[in-house]
């Protein structure tokens, strides 16, 4: 074994800092797509209804008290915890630990609980209630 | 500075927020099977129920005060667990879930803020937006940070539920408050030796000489130490990998014949190779627990554990449940009720990773076969067992008190009239 050695040893460039871009898709030659740059995500609803899913919950409807505004028994609500109750929106709220669905109307000093539809009397919540604000409705889901 | 974010009362937080009946009352919500009570309202804690109480030790208790019992309604709190964790993550960016109520925050680089005011607006935002109710603990340090927490938590009017330690007098205040169990870490049987040191609370920890530490207890007693001392030693955990699994249940009545107990084992060790293969781990390690009745002073007792030190790393069902068996054989004793038994995996690694063995390695076959098990059990909800798994008895856990999972099913969501 006295042969020479006939390896060659090469030192890396760590030098030159081309980098190159990874082009995951691959790349093929022929004719693209013509659909490719009009390409867009599918219609989501849950997206769509969904603002702010951390602070998101669904209930039921329970009755006809809302149903001038389109909230009919067994109707499914968003809610979303995180939006500010003010005048005129609906809002699940609980009063004296019962859970209800009313629009929201306040006046200066004073709030009311409105039911939506003529056969129910407002509430007006007084100091000897407890009101906790649950949740705002955004929207309904019903079944046709 | 790091801190530390509690829910208050997880449990009996989570099913306030869905069932307001049970504001302002006493309420507990026990453990699998309803063996224990593993979460107390304020108001039952003010009865003197005790953290993991048997609940037929207190059963007069709960009823004499009318205390509302709850079982355990983990899809509940694991969704809203992680809507609390994700809020979070909006507001700070490196975070370590430490548990599924509890994650250590870390403000470095938070200089310019406030950070109480922070703290009081990421409370603020997680109880508005969920319902739950936290408490934060501010400090240099994780541990202190704890120690925080339990300030703010013991005093929740006067702190508005957080409270920061920024100097010497608020640390050493802190501690003084706070007895050795208080300590993060720190067992029953540590703080029995503290005492015989004449140490009574966590701040006569921390005046405890560094070497006398060093040389009596081990590395983590030193950081913690060091910790409280101000010191910090420990940086957030990012492990995403549990270095354990275990898979365990309390039998709703007990068993005594050696055949179902196996079918029970080989059910265990068969979530544990799924749970592994989840995560794409391994594991060269498993312990089979058998436990009878400890409460039942009048039966006979029998409590085990064999660690069984598997021939190369695996996930394979078919793997674990042989040696499972094998190990049962081996420790099962005629005549016993037993009334818990388990499966634990440890010594993880990743498959790709894992370390090859000389003499002994899996059939390559396993891989594929598992692969395929797996596909079709996601599909069709575990219609593939094994031989020995009863494909007829239908195994229910004791919930005779469960709320609905008004998050995760559309059948159950709250009513409003």
């Amino acid at each position: 074994m006295s042969k020479e050695s006939n390896l060659n040893f090469f030192i890396p460039d760590n030098e030159s800092t081309l980098d190159a871009i990874l082009i995951s898709s691959g790349i093929s030659a022929g004719f693209p797509s013509p659909a490719g740059d009009f390409k867009q995500d599918r219609i989501s609803l849950d997206r769509e209804l969904i603002k702010n899913k951390e602070a998101t919950f669904f209930a039921r409807v329970n009755g006809q008290s809302m149903i001038d505004a389109g909230l009919e028994d067994n109707d499914l609500l968003v809610i979303d915890r995180s939006l500010e109750p003010s005048n005129n929106k609906i809002a699940v709220c609980l009063i004296d630990g019962e859970f209800t669905v009313k629009r929201l109307r306040v006046e200066k000093e004073r709030i009311w609980l409105q039911p939506e539809n003529p056969s129910y009397s407002s509430i007006e919540v007084t100091e000897e209630n407890q009101l906790i604000i649950w949740g705002i409705v955004t929207n309904v889901i019903k079944k046709v | 500075m790091y801190a530390l974010i509690d829910c208050n009362n997880f449990y009996v937080s989570c099913e306030r927020v869905f069932n307001p009946k049970l504001i302002n009352k006493p309420v507990v919500v026990l453990s699998n099977n309803d063996g224990c009570i593993i979460s107390r309202s304020d108001e039952a804690k003010r009865l003197g129920i005790p953290m993991g109480a048997p609940v037929f030790k207190y059963r007069s208790v709960l009823r004499k005060h009318g205390v509302q019992v709850l079982s355990s309604n983990y899809p509940l709190y694991a969704d809203m667990s992680h809507r609390v964790m994700s809020i979070l993550k909006r507001f700070v960016l490196d975070i370590e879930l430490y548990s599924i109520d509890e994650a250590f925050l870390s403000f470095h680089g938070y200089d310019n803020y406030n950070i109480y005011n922070y703290a009081l607006q990421i409370r603020k935002t997680i109880f508005k937006w969920t319902g739950i109710p936290t408490s934060i603990g501010i400090a240099p340090t994780k541990a202190l940070s704890k120690t925080a927490n339990k300030v703010a938590r013991r005093h929740p009017i006067k702190t508005k539920d957080v409270y920061i330690i920024n100097n010497e007098f608020k640390r050493i205040q802190a501690l003084k408050y706070s007895s050795l169990n208080d300590i993060w870490g720190i067992g029953r049987r540590l703080s029995k030796r503290l005492e015989d040191k004449g140490c009574r609370t966590a701040y006569d920890f921390t005046l405890l000489p560094k070497a006398w530490i060093r040389s009596n207890f081990s590395i983590v007693e030193f950081r913690l130490q060091q910790e409280l001392r101000g010191k910090s030693t420990l940086k957030l955990d990012f492990i995403k990998n549990k270095k354990s699994i275990a898979t365990t249940r309390t039998f709703e009545k007990p068993l005594k014949e050696l055949k179902q107990i196996k079918e029970r084992v080989a059910t265990f060790a068969v979530a544990c190779a799924e749970k592994l293969r989840k995560q794409g781990s391994v594991c060269n390690i498993m312990i089979i627990i058998l436990q009878s009745n400890f409460f039942r002073k009048d039966l006979k007792q029998h409590s085990t554990t064999k660690i069984v030190s598997l021939p190369y790393s695996t996930n394979s069902s078919l793997v674990l449940n042989n040696q499972a068996m094998y190990a049962v054989d081996q420790i099962f004793k005629n005549g016993i009720e037993y009334k818990k038994a388990g499966i634990i995996v440890s010594g993880l690694s990743q498959i790709n990773n894992s370390q090859l063995s000389m003499f002994d390695q899996e059939d390559p076959r396993h891989h594929n076969l598992m692969n395929a098990i797996d596909n079709i059990n996601f599909k069709y909800i575990d219609k593939v067992k094994l031989g020995n798994q009863n494909l007829k008895i239908k195994w229910k856990m004791k919930q005779n008190f469960l709320s609905p999972q008004y998050t995760t099913k559309l059948d159950d969501v709250i009513n409003v009239i």
